[in-house]
C-alpha cells in the first residue's frame, strides 16, 4: 500500500473539516496525517492529507471527496510531483554534559532550539517527514519528553527540478 | 426596521412558494411554531399533517419518487428531527430528492444542552447530500433556494435545513435568487464522447448484449431513450429493483428484476452475455452476489451520472460519467441493430425451463395476491412496496408498465416504508390507483398513518401479506439456519381488519384463495378512504429464485416443487451450454 498525499481545498465554513474527517471515519479510510489552514483565499482553507491505500482505495476516496459540496478541488499529488514540509517540536532532557552534542544535531538537520532549562531543550525542526523522522530517531537515545508534529503540507512543484 | 422586511418564518413560507411547492408533509412543535404561525394563512401550499415525522418523511419520498418532484417535510427540533433520520437515510441510499427543515433551538442555546436539542446537522453528515445550519437570517433564502437545486440536481439526494428559532423571528429584506452557483458542485450530464464511442464499438461488435437498467433511469427520466435502445440492439433488458418500470416488464425483450430473488433467466442471461450495458445501475450486492464472478465473459459499459460509482464493487470497461439520459440520447443514433434473435431465443428457452412460478391452492398465497393486483390494474398502478418478501414477491409478480409506479426502500431496506409512501404518492398521482404493499412486520411499524389517510380521504388499497411470520428472517434463518425460528413470529398480531374500521379506514380479512379477487375488485370501487386488505397467506412460504447473499449464479436456487424441498442447480453452466 503506497502512501498518498492529498491536497483538499474546501470552503471556510464550520463543520466543512468535520464533513471531510466524518467521510474518513464513516467509510474506513485511514488517515496518516491532517493538517488544516487557510489558503491563499480567506474563504477557502487548504487540507492536506496523508493516506495510505491501494488504488482502489485511494480512487475512491478522491471521488468521495469531490462529492463533497464544500469541497471546491481535490488533487492526489503523489503523481504531480510536490514539495512538502512537515514542523516538528521535541522536548528532550538535556543536562550539562548532553547539550552541546543536542545542539550539534540541532544544527546538522538545520533546526532551532526555541526553549531551553536545566533539565530540557525544545528544538523545532521543519523538513521532509524523512528527515524529521531522522531526527527524532538521533534525540531518542537522550530521552523524549514530548513530540509536536503539524503533520504533512504540501504544494504541487511548479517546475521539476527545483528545491 | 422598514416595512418591507419579513421574518425568516414569512420568509420561508415564500420560498416554498418559489420553488413551487405543492405539498409539505410535517409536524409541528416549540421550534418551528413561529413557522407553523406563518403558514396558517398559506393558500397555494397543503400542510400534511401525518401521525410521526418518520412517516412525513417516507411520505416526502413517496411524493418525489412518484412525481419527480422534490419532496417537503417540516418537522421540530430534537425528537422531532431525530425522529427523521430513518426517512434521510433512505433518501440518501436510494437518491430520491427530499428537502427536511428542522426547527432548532435558538442560536445562543446550540451546544448547552437546551430542551430538545439535537445536533442534526451533525447527525445526518453521512446521510444527507449537504446539509445546512442557518445562523442568520440574511442567509435563509440563498439557503432554501441552495436546498432545492442540490436536493434535484446531479444524483439527486436529501438536503436537510436546520433553522434555529431566533433567526425564523428575526428580520430581513426577502430577496429570492434567480439562480445558485456553488464552486464545489457541478453535476456533469453530457457523458464523454470518445467514452460513448468507446462504448459504441463495444455494442457494436456483440452477439449477446444485456441492458442492466437501475434507478438512475427512473430519476433522469430515460424509459424512452432505454425503450429506443433495447429496441434498436434486439438486446433484452434486466431491471433492478429500483429500476423497475423503466422498461415495461410485459414487453418482449424484458427479463424483469436480476439479482438475488431476480428472475432465473435474467441472472443466466447476465452471467453469459459478451457486452453489459450498465445504465443508472450501481453493481449493488444484491445484484452481483459475489462481484468476482459476476458476469465474467461481457465487456462492460456503466452510465452513471455519479464518478462514485464507476469501478466501486466491478471493475468496468468502459464508464461513462454523465445522466443517463443525455448519454443515451447521444449513444443511440451510433449503434447498430443487433443480430440477436438466437441469444433471445435462449433467453426464452431458459425462461419455460425456470419460470417464476408457484402453486395456487385453497390457502392464499402471496404470489398470486400480488398477480390479481397486477391484472386488475392492468399493471399501471402505483405499488409501494415495504421491505421483505412482500416486496420481492411484488417486484416478481407485479408487471411494471411504467416508470415511477414501483415505489420501495432499496438501498436501506426499510421496514415501514411503504405505507407512509403510498401516503405521499397518493397526493402526486391522483389517475391511477394506489397499492401499498406490506407484510404483517412492517404495517405495524407506521400503522399510526393511517390517520392521516382517513383525514385525507386517500383511496389507497393497503394490502397485507399476512404469514404471521417476519417472512424473509424466517425465510433464512429456514435455508442457513437450520430451521431455528429464533424471534420470528407474529403470533400475537392484532385484527387488522378492525384496526382499519377502527381508524376510519375499511377493512377486509380473509385467508380463502377465491375470495382474493372479489375483495380486491371491491377494494377497487371504494375512493373516500383507505382500504386495508388482511390476506392471511401461507406461513411458511420462500422467495424463489434466490442467489444466497455473497455467492454466484452457480449457486442459485429455483422454485422447489414443494416449499420445503430445495433444488440445488450446481450443473447449470452445463446444462445452459
Amino acid at each position: 500500500m503506497k502512501k498518498h498525499t492529498i491536497s483538499i481545498l474546501v470552503e471556510n465554513k464550520f463543520g466543512a473539516l468535520n464533513r471531510i474527517v466524518g467521510l474518513f471515519a464513516a467509510r474506513g479510510y485511514n488517515i496518516d496525517s491532517i493538517s488544516v489552514g487557510t489558503s491563499e483565499d480567506d474563504s477557502v482553507a487548504r487540507v492536506t492529507i496523508v493516506s495510505k491505500g491501494d488504488d482502489d482505495v485511494i480512487e475512491q476516496i478522491i471521488k468521495q471527496l469531490n462529492k463533497l459540496i464544500d469541497v471546491t478541488k481535490v488533487v492526489d499529488l503523489t503523481y504531480e510531483g510536490f514539495v512538502e514540509r512537515e514542523l516538528v517540536l521535541v522536548k528532550v532532557s538535556a543536562n550539562r554534559n548532553t547539550r552541546p552534542e543536542l545542539m550539534q544535531i540541532s544544527e546538522i538537520f538545520r533546526s532551532k532550539i526555541i526553549d531551553i532549562s536545566p533539565r530540557s531543550l525544545t528544538i523545532e525542526a521543519t523538513g521532509s517527514e524523512q528527515k524529521v523522522n531522522a531526527m527524532i530517531k538521533m534525540l531518542e537515545p537522550f530521552g523524549i519528553k514530548e513530540i509536536a508534529r503539524t503533520g504533512r503540507v504540501a504544494l504541487k512543484r511548479e517546475f521539476e527540478g527545483l528545491v | 426596521m422598514s416595512s418591507d422586511e419579513l421574518t425568516g418564518a414569512e420568509i420561508f413560507v415564500k420560498c416554498l412558494m418559489e420553488e413551487k411547492v405543492e405539498y409539505i408533509f410535517g409536524y409541528p412543535g416549540g421550534a418551528v411554531i413561529g413557522v407553523y404561525d406563518a403558514m396558517h394563512d398559506m393558500s397555494h401550499i397543503q400542510h400534511i399533517l401525518t401521525r410521526h415525522e418518520q412517516g412525513a418523511v417516507h411520505a416526502a419520498e413517496g411524493y418525489a419518487k412518484a412525481t419527480g418532484q422534490v419532496g417537503v417535510v417540516l418537522v421540530t427540533s430534537g425528537p422531532g428531527a431525530t425522529n427523521t433520520v430513518t426517512g434521510i437515510a433512505d433518501a440518501y441510499m436510494d437518491s430520491v430528492p427530499i428537502v427536511v427543515f428542522t426547527g432548532q433551538v435558538a442560536t445562543h442555546l446550540i451546544g448547552n444542552d437546551a430542551f430538545q436539542e439535537a445536533d442534526i446537522v451533525g447527525i445526518t453528515r453521512s446521510i444527507t447530500k449537504h446539509n445546512f445550519l442557518v445562523k442568520d437570517v440574511r442567509d435563509l433564502a440563498w439557503t432554501i433556494k441552495a436546498a432545492f437545486h442540490i436536493a434535484s440536481t446531479g444524483k439527486p439526494g436529501p438536503v436537510v435545513v436546520d433553522m434555529p428559532k431566533d433567526v425564523m423571528a428575526s428580520r430581513t429584506a426577502f430577496n429570492y435568487p434567480k439562480e445558485i452557483k456553488l464552486r464545489g458542485y457541478h453535476p456533469f450530464y453530457f457523458g464523454h464522447i470518445g467514452q460513448i464511442n468507446k462504448a459504441v464499438e463495444i455494442i457494436n461488435s456483440s452477439k449477446k448484449p444485456v441492458l442492466y437498467v437501475g434507478g438512475g433511469a427512473i430519476n433522469s427520466n430515460a424509459s424512452r431513450e432505454v425503450y429506443n435502445l433495447a429496441k434498436k440492439l434486439n438486446a433484452p433488458v434486466a431491471m433492478t429493483l429500483m429500476g423497475l418500470g423503466a422498461f415495461p416488464t410485459d414487453d418482449e425483450l424484458s427479463m424483469g428484476m436480476l439479482g438475488m430473488h431476480g428472475t432465473w433467466y435474467s441472472n443466466i442471461a447476465v452471467d453469459q452475455c459478451d457486452c453489459l450495458i450498465a445504465i443508472g445501475s450501481r453493481f449493488d450486492d444484491r445484484v452481483t452476489g459475489n462481484p468476482q464472478r459476476f458476469s465474467p465473459n461481457s465487456k462492460k459499459i456503466h452510465i452513471d451520472i455519479d464518478p462514485s460509482a464507476i469501478s466501486k464493487n466491478v471493475k468496468v470497461d468502459v464508464p461513462i460519467v454523465g445522466d443517463v439520459r443525455h448519454v443515451l440520447e447521444r449513444l443511440i443514433p451510433l449503434v447498430q441493430p443487433l443480430d440477436t434473435m438466437e441469444w433471445l431465443k435462449q433467453i426464452r428457452d431458459w425462461e419455460k425451463e425456470h419460470p417464476l412460478r408457484y402453486e395456487n391452492g385453497d390457502q392464499i398465497r402471496a404470489q398470486y395476491v400480488i398477480q390479481k393486483i397486477y391484472e386488475l390494474t392492468n399493471g399501471e398502478a402505483v405499488v409501494t412496496a415495504d421491505v421483505g418478501q412482500n416486496q420481492m414477491w411484488t417486484a416478481q409478480f407485479y408487471k411494471f408498465k411504467n416508470p415511477r409506479s414501483s415505489i420501495t426502500s432499496g438501498g436501506l431496506g426499510t421496514m415501514g416504508f411503504s405505507f407512509p409512501a403510498a401516503i405521499g404518492a397518493a397526493f402526486g398521482v391522483k389517475d391511477r390507483p394506489i397499492f401499498s404493499i406490506n407484510g404483517d412486520g412492517g404495517i405495524q411499524m407506521n400503522i399510526q398513518e393511517l390517520t392521516t389517510a382517513v383525514g385525507n380521504k386517500l383511496p389507497i388499497k393497503i394490502v397485507i401479506l399476512d404469514n404471521g411470520y417476519l417472512g424473509m428472517v424466517r425465510q433464512w434463518q429456514d435455508m442457513f439456519y437450520k430451521k431455528r425460528y429464533s424471534h420470528v413470529s407474529l403470533g400475537t398480531n392484532p385484527d387488522f381488519a378492525k384496526i382499519a374500521d377502527a381508524f376510519g379506514a375499511k377493512g377486509f380479512v380473509t385467508d380463502k384463495t377465491d375470495e382474493v379477487e372479489p375483495i380486491l375488485r371491491e377494494a377497487l370501487k371504494i375512493n373516500d378512504r383507505p382500504v386495508l386488505i388482511d390476506f392471511k397467506t401461507v406461513e411458511e412460504d420462500n422467495v424463489f429464485p434466490m442467489i444466497p447473499a455473497g455467492t454466484g449464479v452457480e449457486q442459485m436456487l429455483d422454485y422447489p416443487k414443494s416449499v420445503n424441498e430445495l433444488k440445488t442447480t450446481k450443473d447449470r453452466v452445463e446444462a445452459t451450454k
